[in-house]
């Protein structure tokens, strides 16, 4: 099975990585924003695309063009996400493509969840919160990142 | 060696010329920050821009204390590390942030144990020169490498369950 695991730069992706082990003995495929990051997932493919957010409403529709042309050619079987922006992006790619989703809210999200966080919980099949306060019948929470 | 971390977003000047007023009264010790999009000129920081893992690592691994903002790429790479973590968390009221959630990761995960926090410059300043003085500074909590393992096992059968 093809796992396609999604963060931007920063927090998200350091997350993303502590989580991949659940996948263990699948083909596990990453995208992220920082060309450098190649390094960090030994053997596993790779793809960066261009980081973007709410300010940048061209941006946003470019890495979204590269974001379902990479989706499609990949064809994962499922896709996981830490955010924020290209994780959502690849949540609504998956749907539109008919492959299912899992939204990890970050753990920075204490009080309540991302924006995007909050879109992809319309959306994802799967999502977690990180924080117990925050679980709801449609949010689950199953521990976090911190072990 | 003080290695100094603002992540990978918006400039974070308060702290960089916060620790910077501080560097200057130990010259003996080498303070070295990470930087991006700054206009303050440092005059005791020796400032880098953006990282490569690589370089991050190094720094990381050489330092005896990280400073950074309340980013938990920052906090959960200290954590793992085995490096003591003092967090001064972006506020809103400088635009060092679209929303106060620093603030909210930051007196979280100081209330569980996790790190120290500095909610001001003079705080910080306070917290710095108490750290530096102890013989070695030991940090709060240690992370080992991976999720906890009721989450890797519930995203295992999110996976095997694919229709």
């Amino acid at each position: 099975m093809k796992v396609l695991a999604v963060a931007s730069a920063g927090g998200h992706w350091i997350q993303l990585l502590r989580l991949t082990k659940a996948f263990e003995g699948n083909e596990i495929i990453y995208i992220s924003t920082k060309m450098g990051f190649k390094t960090m997932v030994g053997d596993n493919e790779y793809h960066i695309i261009q980081d973007s957010n709410r300010k940048n409403k061209l941006g946003l529709l470019k890495t979204f063009m590269q974001v379902i042309k990479l989706v499609k050619s990949i064809k994962p079987s499922i896709i996981i996400t830490t955010g924020a922006a290209p994780g959502l992006m690849c949540i609504v790619a998956g749907r539109i493509l008919g492959i299912k989703t899992v939204w990890v809210d970050s753990i920075a999200n204490v009080e309540e969840l991302s924006m995007s966080g909050k879109i992809a919980s319309k959306i994802a099949h799967i999502i977690y919160t990180q924080w117990p306060e925050l679980a709801t019948g449609k949010i689950k929470y199953r521990g976090s990142i911190l072990s | 060696m003080i290695f100094i971390t603002i992540g990978t977003q918006e400039p974070f000047d308060r702290l960089i010329k916060a620790m910077d007023e501080i560097a200057g009264l130990y010259k003996n010790k080498e303070f070295v920050a990470q930087v991006s999009n700054t206009n303050y000129v440092s005059n005791n920081l020796k400032t880098v821009e953006f990282l490569e893992p690589a370089e991050f690592e190094k720094l990381f691994n050489e330092a005896e204390l990280i400073v950074s903002h309340a980013g938990m790429g920052s906090i959960i790479s200290a954590l793992t590390k085995r490096k003591p973590i003092l967090v001064v968390p972006r506020l809103m009221k400088y635009r060092e942030h679209r929303n106060e959630h620093q603030l909210a990761t930051a007196k979280k995960m100081e209330q569980l144990g996790y790190i120290r926090v500095a909610y001001d410059t003079d705080e910080l300043k306070d917290k710095v020169m108490e750290i530096l003085k102890l013989e070695a500074v030991e940090p709060l909590r240690n992370l080992g490498n991976y999720a906890s393992v009721e989450l890797l096992e519930s995203l295992r059968l999110d996976a095997i369950n694919v229709k």
